[in-house]
């Protein structure tokens, strides 16, 4: 698979001097086209600024990140507003949508940002948004959708423009478990099929059953990185690593954070 | 795009956009008749001397450019005749006095003015023959007494003026119909000077008929691009008089300036109102949009895009609004009494219109800049 995105050695530190505070502690990772991660860890423990800085709101204090063949601390603003609209896709947990535009026009809206709302656009806008089931909901406002169904179009928005790098940033923050679980699922089902690279911020540990990768984050640092399905499937049942660590014990794969990596 | 995600908005949250046009149109409403209100008073007030065929004005010295103070003779008259520069003079005569009618109209009070004919300050005429023709107890009078008292040409009017401590009725033949001419909110009825002469009310019945006098002359110009040089050659060579420009003599009229410095500083402080009213609204409007404008920046959309979008949204209800207010305006006029001095003219209109149209964009001014300030990464609730 190719390299979708590339980071080296990424820090992000928040103020000066004594009020320095190190969100993002020099993270290097990869994430190839068709692979769908997840970025866990407690709160504070940088995973926002992480995907911030990925999705170019957010230069890093030093180190670099690649998109495609683009160094994004390279860019400047007006470029990285033309970089987001262009190679990146975005959902958030809350106020995804613009609301005054039809669930349609959301969609529409990043390829009319684009320039490329032509006939094939639309129609690959109304297939995304029946392939995430709303079929029915084409034309209705973000109020008049439950909040499943607002994150199935901002979904269908990140996806619609065929960008390099899908992030989401704890998608399923405002949702029941149910619902949290589809709305996963079908990105990481969407991200398979068209072959993008997907990022999710999430601390939830269970939403991790459907992702190809699980890096885990504490005070800045990359602390572990999963990417064995059977320990992927152990920490998502049980919710924590520490948890999915006993169960190994229990289990006969002992060896499953045999990723884990050392904090620097 | 920008028009785009304006109009989208403005179409979706219609009634609260329609509401606020609705205050809009009201500020407009305010504004337009202001402006009317005045343009009319100070058309009751200056309309005879504006409209006037000539370039300046003879006062008497030291009567702060008076009329009803000023006192000239034949004498300034042939002395400013004669002087270079000037095509020709004319005499006028300023006074109040009542039409009143015997058939039940209601009488009318009017400015009672005195003219030479055929010299400055006479007036031209819609209809009629003027006062060339015949001349004693001949009137001109000015349409809007035509209007009000249902009189024509040919018809008698019966003027009703103060002599010593005696009402005195004169009887005067309309021979002329001219445009409306208000002097010091009356309307006027135009009468040779020696008509003039004697129907004015005067302190004491005078039957010498020395010398007329009059109030002030009025002085044609050979170049009326010359009025300066030839005000200086009068006030050199004449004495005892003072010398003003149209402009300066209808800014002397008494309470003209206060009436309209009150009136504009109205029409000011409500444009203002309208700024703040417009400014708060689509502050309050960006601010309830913050993480909103925070998303539409952070997949990619231009500040200057989002900007855009608010400015477009300030003009699209801004526009509604004055144009509502505007054909308000217009129907509420057409309902309006005839004794309500308001004038549209064109040019207040418009200039009052671009006023309005201006606020919008003025008081949204710190909206714009708060949308272009937004941080995408209020998005995802950070900060840089």
């Amino acid at each position: 698979m190719d390299t979708a995105l590339k980071t080296a050695d990424v820090t992000k530190i928040y103020g000066k001097d004594t009020n320095a505070v190190v969100a993002v502690d020099r993270v290097s990772i990869e994430v190839k086209r068709g692979e769908f991660i997840a970025l866990v860890g407690p709160s504070g423990s940088g995973k926002t600024s992480m995907l911030a800085m990925l999705a170019a709101l957010l230069s890093p204090t030093s180190g670099s990140i690649y998109i495609g063949e683009a160094e994004l601390g390279q860019l400047k603003e007006k470029e990285r507003a033309k970089f987001r609209r262009e190679k990146i896709g975005f959902t958030f947990q809350s106020n995804n949508l613009v609301p005054y535009l039809t669930s349609l026009e959301n969609v529409e809206l990043m390829l009319r940002l684009n320039n490329r709302l032509n006939k094939a656009g639309k129609e690959r806008a109304k297939e995304l948004l029946v392939r995430l089931g709303l079929e029915n909901r084409l034309n209705n406002l973000p109020n008049q959708l439950s909040g499943g169904q607002q994150q199935r179009v901002a979904i269908a928005r990140a996806l619609v423009h065929n960008p390099e790098v899908v992030l989401a940033d704890e998608p399923t923050a405002s949702l029941d478990t149910e619902r949290a679980f589809q709305v996963v699922e079908t990105f990481a089902d969407l991200i398979h099929e068209q072959n993008r690279a997907g990022i999710m911020v999430s601390h939830d540990l269970r939403m991790t059953k459907y992702v190809d990768k699980v890096i885990q984050m504490i005070d800045g640092q990359m602390t572990r990185m999963i990417s064995d399905r059977v320990q992927i499937d152990a920490l998502a049942k049980m919710g924590s690593f520490e948890g999915a660590e006993q169960k190994m014990e229990v289990l006969p794969f002992r060896s499953a954070f045999n990723e884990t990596v050392t904090p620097h | 795009m920008s028009f785009y995600l304006a109009f989208k908005e403005i179409w979706r949250m219609r009634g609260r956009y329609i509401l606020f046009s609705l205050v809009i149109a009201l500020i407009t409403i305010l504004v337009l008749f202001i402006a009317a209100l005045a343009g009319g008073l100070a058309n009751a007030n200056k309309q005879f001397i504006d409209k006037l065929n000539a370039e300046l004005l003879i006062y008497q010295a030291n009567v702060d450019l008076q009329p009803t103070s000023s006192r000239l003779g034949e004498s300034k008259l042939a002395d400013i005749r004669r002087i270079e520069g000037v095509k020709d003079v004319g005499p006028l005569g300023l006074s109040t006095a009542t039409v009143v009618f015997t058939d039940g109209r209601a009488s009318v009070d009017i400015s009672l003015v005195g003219v030479e004919p055929g010299k400055p300050g006479d007036v031209p005429l819609v209809s009629g023959n003027g006062l060339l023709n015949k001349r004693n107890n001949v009137a001109v009078i000015g349409m809007d007494l035509a209007t009000r008292g249902n009189v024509r040409v040919g018809d008698k009017i019966e003027v009703k003026t103060i002599q010593g401590t005696r009402e005195e009725l004169y009887q005067l033949e309309v021979v002329g119909i001219t445009d409306a001419r208000q002097y010091f909110f009356l309307p006027s009825v135009i009468v040779p000077l020696t008509t003039w002469s004697k129907v004015r009310s005067q302190p004491t019945v005078d039957n010498s008929r020395a010398e007329i006098v009059y109030n002030i002359i009025a002085v044609q110009l050979q170049k009326s691009e010359d009025f300066k040089l030839v005000s200086q050659r009068i006030t050199s060579l004449v004495d005892g008089v003072e010398v003003a420009d149209k402009r300066s003599a209808i800014l002397a009229l008494p309470g003209y300036t206060a009436q309209q410095s009150t009136l504009n500083t109205q029409q000011v402080f409500t444009l203002l109102i309208g700024i703040l009213v417009v400014g708060g609204f689509f502050q309050i409007q960006t601010m309830q949009k913050v993480a909103q404008i925070g998303v539409l920046k952070a997949i990619g959309s231009p500040s200057g895009t989002v900007a855009l979008s608010v400015l477009f949204q300030i003009i699209l209800v801004t526009l509604t609004g004055v144009g509502i207010g505007s054909f308000g305006t217009l129907l509420l006029a057409l309902g309006m009494p005839g004794n309500i001095p308001i004038a549209f003219t064109g040019p207040t209109v418009i200039s009052a219109i671009s006023l309005l149209l201006l606020i919008g964009p003025i008081g949204g001014f710190v909206s714009i800049r708060l949308a272009l300030k937004i941080d995408p990464l209020m998005a995802m609730g950070l900060s840089s």
